[in-house]
């Protein structure tokens, strides 16, 4: 039976009942190999939220998230599954890259940011506009084109960093370091406003970009004649076409939009932290968003939540292998995987439950 | 006097706000048809959910053969013997008919064995109740009176001595219809109660033995069926008189504002459904199109509509050519179009009333400016939309999918028809729609005739063609057969829809 339920079950209570699910099996895990799991939570919390630089960290890596999860959770509304966002945030980085090298000799990082952001964004919805144009004019599926898609993007970048961007006489498949000017600024000022210490975390401003992102996001969606269009061809691609909303163009705009979100996430490892570009910069983040878009509801909220936990679970993940050898940095993947599991694969799991546990409260003051 | 079949005893429901369902006292007699009628949203729906074990009654009992029973979901229902014929079939079309029937009852891990039995036990219920169906035929190949006997035999495959038909004849033509209720006759002589919902109010006269009459949410009337008339039974569905005819007076055709033109159209198979069609409608008349469904109306429609291309022909709208097929621009044009599918193409389900409101419209500049859509004057045009068609609850926030049947029909309405266009194209617009509302729509469809606007009507149901066309043409695979006007004789009509009298086409 799928009962209608109250938002706040829908959007709060079981995000949260399968967030404690994934750390309940997670917690038998590291019960398992011996170790205590309320020692392995606690260094987790710790470690993303209990310090400055832990801080800096988790949001650093929610950054990335925010704009995978935003990029994915776009796509969802027109009904398309992108999982290339991968491959669009590498070739991005690409496009951030270039506008550095090509510029930073020359203006300010104020004036190179705008434009490393926009060649970032071109680069990645370009990488999205094939799988798009397949799925509109030809009928393949996206979710393949756009897995396939991330294997050429992979290809192309180790090819272009050994042969082309590599430094002259240098081992690594990487390009020069950015000048000063090519880098972004880091948030200093936000965190001592919170009165926290950034210390070595690379938090920067791509962050409050990725913020805006979600903004521009939910007024695109809900606010927009296209963003109406993009909901009506995902909820109804008859009626869309009835409404005369061009199914191609929807198609093609919208994955456009979606690569474009994903491309701006290289800003934050390529301008905001290493200042290079070099060899798996979007380090699994594209993947990562697909379960950030489905655990936060394609909701620009939801995403934003969602991506700081994710974010928390990578530095707290990452501290938790330190403090704890026993427990590897492969076992911290597995704990991700399992909330990823919980929250995406099995998202509507506890659902029936808590409708059925629920009904005779809600009765009531259900609409 | 044996137990009844079903008896409902102070049966109550609420969603919410809403109270679907009031002290509902119901007696269905074993062996009987019994109707049950009522305005879309008078709660025939939720008490026959409540009885397939959709939804839980808040109060009061039900009783099945004299024994007080609790029916928490649908497989309990299945167990006490109640099967349910859903008004949108519940079918994997891709499946052949043994394979839906068997679906959910296949009697083993294996299906090898099940399938043989599930084979004789479907030639036993062809042969008792004269529901032959080919037991291989793949259900998305056959026709929809046809797939509704695949519904009624997976019913009584799992042993269903009651069944509930929800407007069941809602997609069927004249001649299944008829087909349906010897079907019906069929199973009554077998000791089996039927259960007919419905708003077909000729339906009921025809082929019950009672019928009960629900109205905003309470059971109002039991009649005998021998006992009451439709004007009654109109009278106790609405809480007053209602006119079953139409008064109109003469139309005064203007210029030819909808012209089309030899048009021919294949669908997605590439099969030719339209097959050279060309008509006019003139400003301040209505033209009607009957015709068996199938015989290439949808395809007329969406091809007006710029949703279908054409092969051949052309379609002028107020004088100009529609360039290339966009709906977009046929609006843009003056065309108005009214599916005959809500579900499918008039709505999305998904949203709440207001976006629904706007669909199709969205790009109209009175809605927001430049990308943006002011929420304001959407939720305001979806407020006098709901006030000019009494859609009720005139909520606009409320999910369009939550709305009863007839309420959504008005949203579509009210949407194409408040537009004030210059050509009104309509398909099926009182398909499961009620008598109250019916009324209301006629009406409505008559005014924006005497307003000099051109209309279209393409309706299955014949007595509608009659009641508002001022000129009808017939449709046959593909062609129009002819044309009469609206005072022709039903039989005459009923020849030319079945495709004879092909030599006086027009």
């Amino acid at each position: 039976m799928n009962a209608q339920l109250p938002r706040w079950v829908d959007l709060g209570l079981i995000p949260l009942l399968n967030l404690a699910a994934a750390l309940l099996v997670a917690g038998l895990v590291v019960a398992l190999i011996g170790q205590s799991p309320l020692e392995a939570v606690r260094l987790i919390v710790q470690g993303a939220f209990g310090y400055g630089e832990g801080v800096g960290f988790t949001l650093f890596y929610a950054t990335n998230f925010i704009f995978t999860g935003l990029a994915v959770a776009v796509a969802f509304h027109a009904g398309l599954f992108n999982i290339g966002g991968e491959g669009q945030a590498y070739v991005g980085g690409l496009g951030v890259g270039l506008a550095c090298l090509a510029l930073d000799r020359w203006l300010p990082w104020w004036l190179i940011a705008p434009v490393a952001a926009l060649a970032g964004a071109a680069f990645g919805a370009a990488w999205a506009f094939l799988p798009a144009w397949f799925q509109a004019r030809r009928g393949s599926h996206i979710v393949i084109t756009t897995i396939m898609f991330n294997f050429l993007a992979a290809s192309l970048m180790v090819y272009l960093l050994v042969n082309v961007l590599k430094v002259e006489g240098a081992m690594a498949p990487e390009s020069r370091t950015f000048e000063q000017a090519g880098r972004l600024p880091r948030l200093d000022w936000l965190m001592s406003a919170l009165g926290y210490e950034q210390g070595g975390a690379p938090l920067n401003v791509s962050f409050l970009l990725a913020l805006a992102a979600c903004v521009f996001v939910w007024a695109l969606i809900w606010r927009t004649r296209l963003g109406y269009e993009i909901r009506t061809f995902g909820a109804n691609p008859t009626a869309a076409l009835y409404a005369g909303i061009d199914p191609v163009r929807v198609t093609v705009i919208t994955m456009l939009i979606s690569g474009g979100l994903a491309g701006l996430m290289a800003l934050n490892p390529v301008m905001g932290d290493q200042n290079r570009i070099f060899l798996d910069l979007a380090g699994g983040a594209g993947f990562v968003g697909i379960a950030v878009a489905l655990m936060g509801r394609a909701h620009p909220l939801g995403v934003l939540l969602a991506a700081v936990l994710f974010g928390a679970l990578y530095q707290g993940g990452a501290e938790l292998a330190f403090e704890m050898p026993q427990i590897t940095r492969d076992m911290v993947v597995v704990i991700q995987g399992l909330v990823v599991l919980f929250a995406g694969g099995l998202e509507f799991m506890f659902r029936p439950l808590v409708a059925r546990l629920l009904a005779p409260f809600l009765r009531r003051e259900e609409g | 006097m044996t137990a009844p079949a079903i008896e409902l005893v102070g049966v109550d429901k609420s969603f919410g706000p809403v109270h679907a369902n009031r002290d509902i006292n119901l007696r269905v007699e074993k062996g009987t048809i019994h109707g049950i009628v009522g305005e879309n949203g008078a709660g025939k729906s939720t008490l026959m959910s409540i009885l397939y074990g959709f939804y839980q009654a808040d109060r009061g009992e039900i009783r099945v053969n004299g024994r007080r029973v609790r029916i928490p979901d649908s497989q309990a229902a299945i167990a006490l013997g109640i099967g349910m014929v859903h008004q949108h079939f519940m079918l994997v079309e891709p499946f052949t008919v043994l394979e839906n029937v068997m679906l959910g009852a296949e009697g083993g891990r294996l299906l090898r064995g099940g399938s043989a039995r599930a084979r004789a036990e479907l030639a036993r219920l062809a042969r008792e109740y004269g529901l032959e169906v080919d037991p291989d035929a793949v259900v998305g190949d056959l026709p929809v009176g046809q797939q509704q006997r695949v519904e009624i035999l997976k019913a009584l495959y799992r042993g269903a001595e009651i069944l509930i038909l929800d407007e069941p004849t809602g997609v069927l033509t004249p001649d299944e219809a008829d087909q349906l209720f010897r079907i019906l006759d069929q199973l009554r002589a077998q000791g089996k109660t039927v259960l007919l919902i419905t708003h077909k109010l000729r339906e009921i006269m025809a082929a019950t033995d009672a019928v009960s009459v629900m109205r905003a949410g309470r059971m109002v009337a039991t009649r005998a069926t021998a006992d009451t008339s439709v004007e009654e039974l109109a009278e106790l569905m609405v809480g007053r008189r209602v006119l079953l005819r139409v008064d109109k007076g003469p139309a005064r055709p203007g210029e030819v504002r909808l012209r089309v033109a030899d048009a021919r159209a294949h669908d997605a198979q590439g099969v030719e459904r339209l097959r050279g069609v060309s008509l006019e409608v003139r400003a301040g008349e209505i033209v009607g199109i009957a015709g068996v469904a199938g015989n290439g109306q949808s395809e007329l429609l969406e091809a007006i509509a710029g949703i279908r291309p054409l092969s051949a022909g052309r379609i002028e709208i107020c004088g100009a050519p529609l360039a290339r097929p966009d709906p977009a621009l046929a609006r843009r044009m003056g065309l108005a179009h009214v599916p005959e599918d809500r579900h499918r193409m008039g709505l999305v389900t998904r949203f709440p009333a207001r976006e629904n409101a706007i669909l199709g419209y969205h790009r109209a500049p009175r809605y927001g400016n430049g990308p943006f859509l002011d929420q304001g004057r959407v939720l305001e045009a979806c407020r006098e939309l709901m006030a000019a068609f009494d859609v009720r609850p005139p909520d606009p926030h409320l999910k369009t999918a939550n709305f009863s049947g007839g309420n959504q029909q008005k949203i579509v309405l009210a949407r194409e028809i408040e537009r004030d266009p210059e050509v009104l194209i309509v398909g099926q617009p009182t398909r499961g729609v009620d008598v109250g509302a019916i009324e209301a729509i006629h009406r409505r469809l008559i005014e924006l005739r005497d307003a000099g606007k051109a209309i279209l009507l393409v309706s299955v149901e014949l007595d509608e063609i009659r009641a508002l066309s001022d000129r009808i043409l017939v449709m046959f695979d593909g062609r129009l057969m002819g044309e009469r006007d609206a005072a022709a004789d039903e039989r005459e009509l009923g020849l030319l829809m079945s495709g004879v009298g092909a030599g006086r086409a027009a």
